[in-house]
């Protein structure tokens, strides 16, 4: 018979797990350049990121962190903080969950959502940088990713469908229109709704 | 240090229940046979339902022998919506059914479906120890109630209900009282006749039985619908060949309960004392979920504020010891329990509930050990927690 398999984590992640790497010790986040923290205690999901950065280059110098979730999101946020430090601010604003999710050997479907709130939380502390140096101008809002080819229907498209009340992905198409040409995007587009509904409503 | 405390989700098989089954491989006749293999499995398998027939203070003929728990309940629940008119229950039975909140997904999704198919399906709270209101059962029972199926001890938190009270108020309204005694039986003295049911579930490999064979007894007399058609065993309510295999160890699993049962309660409630006194004394910020004295002895239940269940559980299993957690990020679900929820448990406290379930063979020494792990681990976590920075939270950027 087999022996116990492995858990449904790959080896880096289950690494970054049992260790996980640039934990923000104590409270004080006074030394920081950039605070940003992004999810709640209700869903179960809430990661805090700060930042330092070398002013005068832009780039990231130290990265350090508190989650509050499950393996994956522990683990996504340890080897997230691995990742941006020596990047530029405007590097590490562009990481996405796919490029963590990658980094990390992959995650299990059901535990995509657990990663997106690390690169949300980053993107925060970066324009808190922004803001607390005087430089409002560069505070961008969160990247657009168009989904829906067929339709030019935008993640954010998808985000309002969830907040007006879209809780199927019959519901998101009725609103949208978004998979009804060629139909590609329909499970990317799954799995936004899925964070959207979660990121909102908690369900 | 290997430490099984997840005895709720599945038993390890009892030596004698092993040594049974080894011993019955070599019995491969058909039940059903009329020849001399036929009759040898037949003779098994009948001694075999007077023996869990016996365990419950039930007659032979009330014993079905079904694939599992969850099959069971779904029999019994689907008893409602047979539309055939050759279907006696089916077209004489009252349209509502009651059930709770806190029940297993396999009454809970069964009802969920029934609804759709026009029962009208009724749920009762609980309140923050998982006990349902007495009185709240009373306003819902009618002369359009059926059914009514509440489970005996809660496989989360380990809440007993009355059954005995709620069946003799069921059938003061004329309704037929059900209920999932999966947790219960093994555990908990459990007598049909005393507790007054109609159905009652039964499941083997929760009491160091094997998996996939289950019994549910049906009350003579009591209306009836196969929910497998097409054979005439177990006297036309299940068809199937038996599983003969399944069906000698779950008869020997009830049979070394009897034997063992004597004593193991009180065993086990001194565990869970050491374990709940030893969490409370070494751990800040936690809560007990459960009926603090109506409630399994091998069942403790607890929610660590600031800490999220699936962590908990692969840092222990790391360590070697194997809880069960009411998160949702180990359900597979967005949803954390909804059995803690009914409780009215906030949302993050389910998120961060471990089930510590105990068994026959479980030791002190276990006990010990987890309580040396477990602070260490929670510690561990809350350091890495942002529900534990709390001036920090006023820097954040949102």
């Amino acid at each position: 018979m087999l022996q116990a398999g492995d858990w449904a984590y790959s080896e880096t992640l289950k690494e970054h797990f049992m260790n996980p790497k640039n934990i923000l010790q104590g409270e004080d986040t006074d030394a920081f350049d950039g605070v940003g923290m992004e999810g709640n205690l209700q869903c179960g999901d809430q990661m805090m990121v700060v930042i330092k950065v070398d002013k005068e280059k832009e780039v990231i110098t130290d990265c350090q962190w508190k989650t509050y979730g499950c393996a994956s999101a522990i683990a996504s946020t340890s080897i997230l903080s691995e990742m941006v430090k020596g990047r530029t601010l405007d590097q590490a604003f562009h990481i996405s969950p796919k490029e963590v999710a990658e980094a990390l050997g992959g995650l299990p479907d059901h535990k995509i959502h657990c990663s997106v709130l690390g690169d949300k939380a980053l993107r925060a502390a970066i324009n808190n940088y922004y803001t607390r140096n005087g430089q409002e101008d560069k505070v961008k809002q969160e990247q657009v990713k168009v989904i829906c080819q067929c339709m030019s229907i935008t993640d954010h498209d998808i985000e309002d469908a969830v907040l007006e009340g879209a809780r199927t992905y019959f519901e998101l198409q009725e609103r949208t229109k978004l998979g009804t040409v060629c139909g590609q995007c329909k499970d990317e587009a799954e799995v936004l709704l899925e964070k959207f509904k979660h990121i909102h409503f908690g369900v | 240090m290997k430490v099984y405390f997840d005895n709720n989700a599945t038993t390890p098989l009892h030596p004698d229940v092993k040594k049974e089954m080894i011993a019955a491989m070599e019995m491969f006749g058909n039940p059903s046979s009329m020849h001399s293999y036929g009759r040898e499995a037949r003779a098994n398998v009948e001694n075999a339902r007077r023996q869990v027939a016996d365990f419950i203070g039930a007659t032979e003929k009330e014993i079905v022998f079904v694939g599992s728990g969850s099959e069971a309940n779904n029999t019994v629940l689907s008893l409602f919506v047979c539309g055939s008119s050759q279907c006696i229950p089916g077209s004489k039975m009252r349209s509502s059914i009651i059930t709770t909140k806190i029940e297993h997904p396999c009454v809970l999704e069964t009802s969920e479906c029934l609804a759709h198919r026009g029962v009208r399906v009724k749920y009762l709270d609980v309140d923050q120890y998982g006990k349902i209101d007495l009185d709240q059962l009373a306003g819902m029972l009618g002369d359009d109630v059926g059914l009514v199926s509440i489970m005996m001890a809660n496989n989360e938190i380990g809440t007993l209900q009355d059954i005995e009270t709620i069946a003799e108020m069921v059938h003061a309204s004329g309704a037929l009282m059900h209920t999932d005694a999966v947790q219960a039986v093994g555990k908990v003295p459990v007598d049909v006749r005393s507790l007054g049911v109609d159905f009652l579930t039964i499941s083997a490999h929760k009491i160091y039985g094997p998996k996939g064979i289950g019994a549910l007894f049906v009350k003579k007399g009591v209306p009836y619908c196969p929910l497998i058609r097409g054979g005439h065993q177990e006297l036309g309510r299940r068809a199937g060949t038996e599983n003969t295999l399944g069906i000698l160890g779950l008869a020997k699993a009830v049979e070394m309960r009897a034997l063992e049962m004597p004593g193991e309660e009180d065993r086990l409630l001194e565990l869970k004392n050491i374990l709940r006194n030893g969490i409370e004394n070494s751990i800040d910020d936690i809560h007990f979920n459960g009926h603090p004295t109506d409630s399994l002895a091998s069942t403790l239940n607890v929610s660590f504020s600031g800490v999220e269940g699936e962590a908990i559980l692969l840092y222990l299993d790391l360590e070697g010891i194997a809880v069960s957690t009411g998160s949702a990020c180990a359900s597979g679900s967005l949803d954390p329990s909804h059995v803690l929820l009914a409780t009215g448990v906030d949302a993050e406290l389910a998120h961060g509930s471990i089930r510590f379930s105990m068994g026959r063979q479980t030791t002190r020494q276990e006990v010990d050990y987890v309580l040396n792990v477990l602070p260490k681990i929670i510690e561990r976590i809350r350091n890495m927690s942002t529900a534990y920075i709390k001036g920090g939270l006023h820097a954040a950027s949102r």
